[in-house]
């Protein structure tokens, strides 16, 4: 009974720089299943996932706790070679294919079949020379099984992107004594036909005995090719189902599911009026060709004076979609802005038409970090508005005095903890930076404020500052905002509406009160699959 | 599919993309013809030069290959090999070693040598990846620094040193190093037969090796390989030792250089007999053997042409250098059909694939340098013994910048080298450095402006092939 499982870790936890990312989760994979394992981004899948690879990333930041237990056996798995030699293999996200090498080549990777020579019983085995004809008749064999009619001396660069997925599980069935195989969201980058195949492999390599995790946010791939799961929330063990026991609506609702804690204390009386017929933003068939975040035809409307919250998982298009507008990537179709028309592939066009932007990368293109506070806060307003310039004649000159002014200000309407404006952006918290990021935003005196990502990477206290701030902001100023998140509580709590994006497509507009089930269900591609 | 509708594109497209491919040699081709016809010296002087140079460069640009194929781009830190070469050769004459033995116990000394500062240097290249190149360079920089301080106070006034080569005032060198009377011409001067000799001996000893090992680990022995294989070494070593004693064959291959007359006439008829034998025992498909035929038929009717005839009867070639060069590029190749030699192609194309293959990526990068350095350190003793005599003090500056030049405009770049751009770089970039001064002292009259130029020249080759490869790919990515 004790030797059921292949796979057993108990009490992980994992803080990387003070936060904790997993707190006491359990995993426990029996053989030749097919083993889900659900949860949101951040959830802690993928942490999870490197400590039983032994990635260098858990070692160098101070390793883990709990026990993992492999073929009935504690194992200490503190290299990735490691764990290849215990038989766990990883079907990765992103490819690990050489592309200037051959199929052979890149599944024999590491794993060469050499024969020795001369050099080689001298100065050992590295020196041994490659049996090519082994490798590639090997090779054949693991490509027979799986299906793939490829050649094997075939180059990887240049083939479809689902062939890559397939030489990619080749390699790890190759390896003699595989007995566990992690796909990680496998399905994401593959066509309808090529993911269904994919499922296919997984149940032939299943019934040859070797035990599957399955990482997915797809829950009717779940649903369809998996024998349990385990679901993670917050980097906490939430449950072990048997899958022919629930149904997708349970998942939904158990990988989402939290209480709505306020972050907002909505104390300010509501005097808004927000009209359907009163549009400040309208996009009609949006594309936006953002690498990992395209947007694939988006209809969106966003009404005057409100908060409009942007959702979904990671990878799905939703912070393509500010970028689009603001002209960061190559957009195409309609953006009607208060009656204009705003041109994306003129940068700056949205900037100059009244439409200011909190980029969710704030360390790479949201803050010039080794200028200080002023420049930061003033800088856009100066190239866009031309604010804080004095004119001679044709020749400007910045305005020292009205700048220093306005940003002590901003200082300290946004409470900016701060040695004063000329301490260098880069030095602050990430929180206070967030805030600068807004200083800028609200210094242009923007019609409408696109956040994207304004939490992120920064502790709850700052967290609850800032929104805090977009609502008074909303709410005092009349700002209409558009606010992108991961965290849908964080625009459960302060959004008026709630469009979910999934796979590029909207997936539905929702109420901040509507049920977990329904938002997990939009997250995962379910609803959206039956519309189309 | 898509290959066939490739081939069935028009001639003019094809031979559009072989210009554009090879566009950056096609540009040296042309810069070394307009050169030699303005200089308009002789083409024996050029070829005889040019044969020289390749002579005594390409080792030293053949230890670029490996480090590029690990993905450290182009080894600027071969120069710390250079340095290691050197010192071992003070040491060695010091004590007295001439001709072969002298030159065998400086390989001996700047291995070990080379191969620690070859480790230091990986591990350099460790710390600053991505920015292997500029940091080799540096470290030249500072390596010959601390170099200079070793030879012009170290040696004689920390370590004891007594030679004719030490300065009066007791330590550091002389600005000069003479290598006549000891191991000049160490390589250059075995002629043919000894070479075949050596190889004959190399050949056996390997063949027995590989055997006993293979018997001692129990596997299959093809016994008819090893055996051809034996035969073959005792027909070589004796073609080596009896044609010492008859007196047309000394006279012919016994030489200390080999005119190159006689190497294209008697080499081409040779490698036409052997591909003859190859088609009777039908080793090889008969359609692979035609364009080996006709280049050596090309090769033989050239000798036939009088122009061409007075050019080849007037230039020589060191026959072990030639056989020295030849083992480089092997070993190169060699070392690519081997678990280290996929490795190090593997983390050069992506480090992260390569972690994740459970490949050490520091280890194997550090071993890439190591080899290199270890290369260009024997590479530049074959120079040296060549050149005769070294400046002490700064002889090893400029070795990574002509060699880095010398690979790219054999079309090479930071991404890919292989032996054949090597070769061919070597080639073009001697032949240019030959030319170029003197078709620009023909143009200006001065001789002065002949350094200014080789100067401008090397610098400006390295620009221009970087820029034009940038160029290519670029046209790959719009294509």
């Amino acid at each position: 009974m004790e030797n059921e499982y292949v796979l057993k870790m108990e009490g992980i936890a994992k803080e990387y720089y003070g936060n904790r990312v997993l707190k006491g989760v359990e995993l426990k994979v029996k053989r030749g299943e097919i083993h889900a394992l659900m949860g949101e981004n951040g959830a802690g899948k993928s942490t999870l996932m490197n400590i039983l690879f032994g990635m260098p990333v858990i070692h160098s930041t101070g390793g883990f706790e709990g026990t993992i237990e492999f073929d009935g056996k504690p194992v200490n798995i503190d290299n990735p070679h490691t764990a290849m030699e215990l038989g766990i293999g990883m079907v990765h996200q992103e490819f690990m294919l050489i592309p200037g090498f051959t199929v052979t080549e890149n599944v024999k990777l590491g794993r060469e079949i050499t024969e020795p020579t001369v050099a080689s019983s001298i100065f050992g085995k590295s020196l041994e020379k490659l049996d090519k004809p082994t490798m590639a008749a090997d090779t054949r064999k693991a490509l027979d099984t799986i299906g793939l009619g490829v050649e094997e001396y075939a180059m990887v660069a240049g083939m479809p992107v689902g062939y890559m997925q397939f030489v990619e599980i080749a390699r790890e069935i190759d390896k003699t004594g595989i007995k566990l195989l992690i796909f990680d969201e496998p399905t994401a980058v593959l066509t309808e036909t090529e993911a269904e195949r994919l499922l296919d492999t997984m149940r032939v390599i299943a019934s040859k005995g070797i035990a599957i995790i399955f990482i997915t946010h797809r829950i009717n791939e779940v649903i369809d090719v998996t024998d349990s799961m385990t679901v993670l929330r917050d980097g906490t063990f939430v449950d072990r189902l048997e899958t022919k026991d629930t149904t997708a609506a349970r998942i939904a609702e158990l990988m989402i599911g939290r209480k709505v804690e306020k972050l907002v204390d909505d104390t300010d009386e509501d005097n808004r009026v927000i009209s359907d017929d009163d549009i400040m933003l309208s996009l009609k068939d949006f594309y936006v060709e953002m690498p990992g975040e395209k947007v694939k035809g988006v209809d969106l409307q966003v009404r005057r004076g409100e908060v409009l919250g942007i959702g979904g998982l990671a990878g799905q298009g939703k912070v393509g979609i500010p970028n689009g507008i603001l002209g960061l990537y190559p957009a195409e179709g309609e953006i009607i802005f208060d009656g204009e028309k705003v041109e994306p592939s003129k940068l700056g066009d949205a900037l100059h038409k009244g439409i200011a932007f909190v980029s969710e990368d704030r360390r790479g293109v949201g803050l010039l970090l080794e200028e200080s506070i002023e420049q930061n806060t003033i800088f856009t307003s100066m190239q866009i508005q031309g604010k804080f310039l004095k004119k001679f004649g044709p020749i400007t000159q910045f305005d020292k005095k009205a700048a220093k002014e306005h940003t002590l200000n901003m200082i300290k309407a946004l409470d900016i903890r701060c040695t004063g404006p000329d301490q260098y952006a880069g030095r602050l918290s990430g929180g206070n930076q967030q805030k600068v990021c807004l200083a800028r935003a609200i210094t242009m005196e923007p019609k409408l404020l696109v956040v994207s990502e304004p939490t992120r990477g920064i502790d709850i206290g700052a967290k609850k500052l800032v929104l805090e701030l977009l609502a008074k902001m909303n709410r005092e100023q009349g700002m209409t905002i558009i606010m992108v998140s991961s965290e849908l509580n964080e625009l459960r709590s302060l959004c008026d509406r709630i469009a979910i994006v999934s796979d590029g497509k909207l997936a539905g507009i929702f109420a901040p009160d509507a049920s977990d089930a329904e938002y997990g269900l939009a997250m995962s591609g379910v609803t959206e699959g039956g519309q189309a | 599919m898509n290959n066939n509708t490739l081939e069935k594109k028009s001639l003019g497209a094809s031979f559009k993309r072989f210009i554009f491919n090879n566009k950056v040699i096609l540009l040296f081709v042309l810069l070394s013809i307009a050169c030699i016809a303005i200089s308009g010296s002789s083409v024996s002087y050029i070829a005889g030069e040019v044969i020289s140079r390749f002579a005594r460069n390409t080792c030293i640009v053949l230890a670029l290959i490996i480090p590029c194929m690990a993905g450290l781009g182009m080894n600027f830190g071969i120069v710390v090999g250079a340095i290691a070469a050197q010192i071992s050769i003070f040491w060695i004459v010091h004590w007295g070693f001439t001709g072969i033995t002298g030159f065998l116990l400086c390989v001996l000394m700047s291995t070990p040598l080379a191969i620690f500062f070859g480790w230091l240097l990986g591990k350099l290249f460790n710390k600053t990846k991505g920015a292997e190149m500029i940091a080799g360079l540096v470290l030249g920089f500072f390596a010959a620094g601390l170099y200079r301080l070793f030879v012009l106070y170290i040696m004689g006034g920390v370590i004891p040193y007594n030679s004719p080569y030490l300065l009066d005032r007791g330590f550091g060198l002389r600005n000069a190093f003479d290598l006549t009377g000891n191991i000049k011409y160490a390589v250059d001067d075995i002629s043919l037969l000894t070479t075949i000799s050596v190889l004959a001996v190399l050949l056996f000893v390997s063949t027995v090796i590989v055997a006993l090992h293979d018997k001692k680990q129990g596997n299959a022995i093809d016994t008819k390989k090893v055996l051809g294989k034996l035969v073959a070494a005792i027909v070589l070593l004796a073609v080596g030792l009896v044609g010492k004693s008859v007196p047309m064959l000394d006279q012919l291959f016994g030489q200390k250089r080999l005119i190159t007359y006689d190497a294209v006439f008697f080499g081409s008829i040779i490698y036409l007999v052997y591909l003859a034998l190859m088609l009777v025992l039908k080793r090889k498909e008969p359609k692979k053997l035609v364009a080996s035929a006709v280049l050596a038929v090309v090769l033989l009717a050239s000798c036939f042409v009088p122009a061409v005839k007075t050019v080849y009867l007037g230039t020589r070639i060191p026959a072990m250098a030639f056989a020295l060069i030849a083992f480089f590029a092997a070993f190169n190749n060699w070392l690519v059909n081997t678990r280290l030699g996929q490795n190090m192609r593997t983390v050069g194309q992506s480090r992260a694939v390569a972690t994740s293959a459970g490949i050490d990526v520091n280890k194997t990068r550090i071993i890439a340098t190591c080899i290199s350095t270890v290369l260009a350190a024997w590479g530049q003793l074959i120079f040296l013994q060549n050149l005769g005599t070294f400046n002490t003090v700064q002889q090893q500056d400029n070795v990574g910048l002509y060699a880095v030049a010398a690979i790219l405009v054999g079309g090479a770049n930071v991404q890919k080298a292989t032996n054949k751009q090597a070769i061919i770089g070597v080639i073009l970039f001697h032949t240019l450095f030959v030319v170029a001064p003197l078709a620009a002292t023909k143009l200006v009259g001065d001789s002065a402006v002949s350094e200014y130029i080789r100067m401008f020249f090397s610098y400006g080759v390295i620009a221009v092939s970087l820029a034009m490869h940038a160029w290519k790919t670029s046209g790959k990515k719009k294509a």
